[in-house]
């Protein structure tokens, strides 16, 4: 079973996100960069199909500058056995993520590939969907549940939906998108990170796949957004319940 | 300018206030760029929903009844949606950020070869569109450059749709090839809840961290959550610690709400957080630490400890309904 997991370099959800002030992007001074956290989950999902059948093979891929290295330096401590790294100096939108993926399947020929359901920078949740329908594939988003069948041709994907959990199923090749739930992503250990020293990170150029990323979608501004102002403090549930009858009339 | 297509989903049969809120997002966009709003319905026994849907004041109803169609699937839907994108003129596709609308919209998007617009909050004169980053942390102004253009919607950003005219309804009939019809639905397991729904409830009460355990929120939360007639949320890190499922979850990764009231308890108000609720008319928190950040959007703030607070709370709805 050969997996295919998609990793996006982002800034840490714990760093604090400000705009510039002429608008054209955010400040990249000082932040900390991090394996989007869905991603991780796809990967541990990946590293745990393998190890449940003994055998296998999991690839990494990631787009975007030389520095992802990083991160899938990250991914391959955490077990992966090999990374591709997709050379873009330039910026991509979900379609030109979805394009580049497809060529990369079609040179790999995974039977499952894994990714984020979204990623915490430009919060889309896009890629996977756009993947599976550029390859005719079924797509499983959101799962929470993987359940891979004894003759390894099919999988039951259960998925976080509005009001409840919905189990769809097909025959593999096919997409799967993480939600929080599916796992507890591992830490890389001591060893993991040793031997990933020596694992490969094959380099390719975005441009030499021959595929149209030219971005239809482009972000023109950012802005932060309208500050609210801090309220009335209270001490009691009295005082509360008064402001609440009277001055809100929300209760 | 073409038409504007927007998706209505079906839920037991009949339209979800989602489906009304993407029509009325339908309409402010053809109001703003020009165009015909038509709705597409989709399904295996939709004749209700079809009518339901031909109330809104919109040019056309298409209706697409296919016993392929009885559940939802992305793959299916995404064929039939492109199908009626490319036979009606249309230049705009719009669903609501729903489960199914994030699940399928990308699809239809990339079928089409063409970009898309997530969680969009506003339609620009201009074309351009107005959509959260980063956890909220900024708004950024978008555009899309292909002559069909898809955008998924946030909810809390419109509202929904007033009864109008009655529309055209067009049955239309379309072809699934073997691509489109590769996932299979299994089984659906439903959450058994008397409650309103998160997102469509006008008071929510959401419980985090502070509250500890799982058991707590049924001995301390829920019965506030009842009392108020509330649905109930949760913070990432309730869910994350295991006190509550996640499709309570409020925020950046769960779902975004914006009641009349929303009560945060426990919850010290991470900005991811903030992404899911800010919007929300009259917001009140209740947290022991007097420096929690949920302080910061908060109108009526309570520094108290909740196991305290919270029961006494309950206790003043009661009287104060009585």
């Amino acid at each position: 079973m050969k997996v295919l997991v998609a990793v996006k370099r982002v800034p840490d959800p714990e760093t604090t996100i400000r705009v510039k002030s002429d608008g054209s992007g955010i400040e990249t001074d000082n932040i900390k960069y991090v394996i989007n956290p869905f991603d991780e989950i796809a990967l541990e999902e990946a590293l745990r199909i393998k190890e449940k059948l003994g055998s296998g093979e999991v690839i990494l891929v990631s787009i975007g500058v030389k520095a992802v290295s990083e991160q899938l330096r990250t991914g391959l401590a955490m077990g992966a056995d090999r990374a591709i790294s997709v050379g873009c100096d330039q910026e991509l939108d979900s379609l030109g993520v979805a394009r580049i993926l497809a060529k990369i399947v079609e040179q790999e020929s995974p039977e499952i590939v894994l990714l984020g359901k979204q990623a915490i920078d430009d919060d889309a949740n896009q890629a996977g969907q756009m993947l599976a329908a550029l390859l005719g594939w079924p797509q499983a988003t959101f799962a929470s549940e993987v359940e891979l069948s004894d003759d390894q041709q099919s999988v039951k994907v259960t998925r976080e939906v509005d009001g409840g959990l919905e189990t769809v199923g097909f025959a593999l090749p096919g997409i799967i998108t993480s939600d929080l739930r599916l796992n507890e992503p591992r830490y890389a250990s001591l060893p993991g990170i040793m031997k990933a020293r020596k694992k490969e990170i094959k380099e390719i150029a975005a441009a030499d796949l021959g595929v149209d990323i030219t971005p239809r979608l482009t972000v023109q501004m950012l802005e932060p957004p309208t500050k609210k102002e801090g309220g009335k403090k209270v001490e009691t549930v009295a005082e509360l319940m008064t402001l609440l009858h009277d001055e809100a009339k929300v209760i | 300018m073409g038409n504007i297509l927007v998706f209505a989903e079906i839920q037991k049969g009949s339209l979800p206030k989602s489906s009304l809120i993407t029509i009325q997002a339908g309409k402010e966009a053809a109001s703003k760029l020009g165009g015909d709003v038509l709705v597409a319905v989709l399904g295996s026994d939709i004749e209700a929903a079809t009518q339901e849907a031909a109330g809104y004041g919109t040019a056309k109803v298409l209706a697409v009844s296919d016993a392929a169609l009885e559940h939802y699937l992305a793959d299916s839907y995404a064929a039939v949606l492109e199908q009626l994108v490319q036979a009606n003129q249309v230049t705009m596709l719009v669903a609501t950020s729903t489960a199914i609308g994030k699940d399928l919209l990308p699809r239809v998007a990339a079928r089409l070869g063409v970009g898309m617009a997530s969680d969009v909050v506003e339609f620009n004169e201009d074309g351009t569109l107005q959509r959260p980053m980063y956890a909220g942390n900024t708004v950024a102004t978008v555009a899309l450059d292909d002559d069909i253009k898809v955008v998924s919607v946030r909810s809390t950003a419109f509202d929904a749709a007033q009864p109008g005219d009655r529309s055209a309804v067009e049955q239309t009939s379309v072809s699934l090839d073997a691509d489109a019809t590769k996932l299979q639905f299994v089984s659906f397991n439903e959450t058994q809840s008397d409650r309103p729904n998160l997102t469509e409830a006008s008071i929510v009460v959401s419980g985090g961290r502070g509250l500890k355990s799982g058991e707590n929120f049924t001995t301390y939360l829920e019965p506030l959550v009842d009392e108020l007639g509330a649905a109930m949320g949760a913070s990432r890190a309730a869910v994350d610690a295991g006190f509550v499922p996640n499709d309570l979850q409020v925020g950046q990764t769960g779902k975004v709400v914006a009641p009349d009231l929303y009560i945060a308890v426990g919850i010290s108000g991470a900005i991811q957080h903030l992404a899911g609720m800010k919007d929300s008319k009259v917001i009140v928190a209740v947290n022991k630490d007097p420096d929690a950040p949920i302080f910061n959007v908060a109108d009526y703030g309570l520094v108290a400890d909740l196991f305290k607070a919270v029961p006494e709370l309950t206790e003043a709805v009661k009287k104060a309904k009585a």
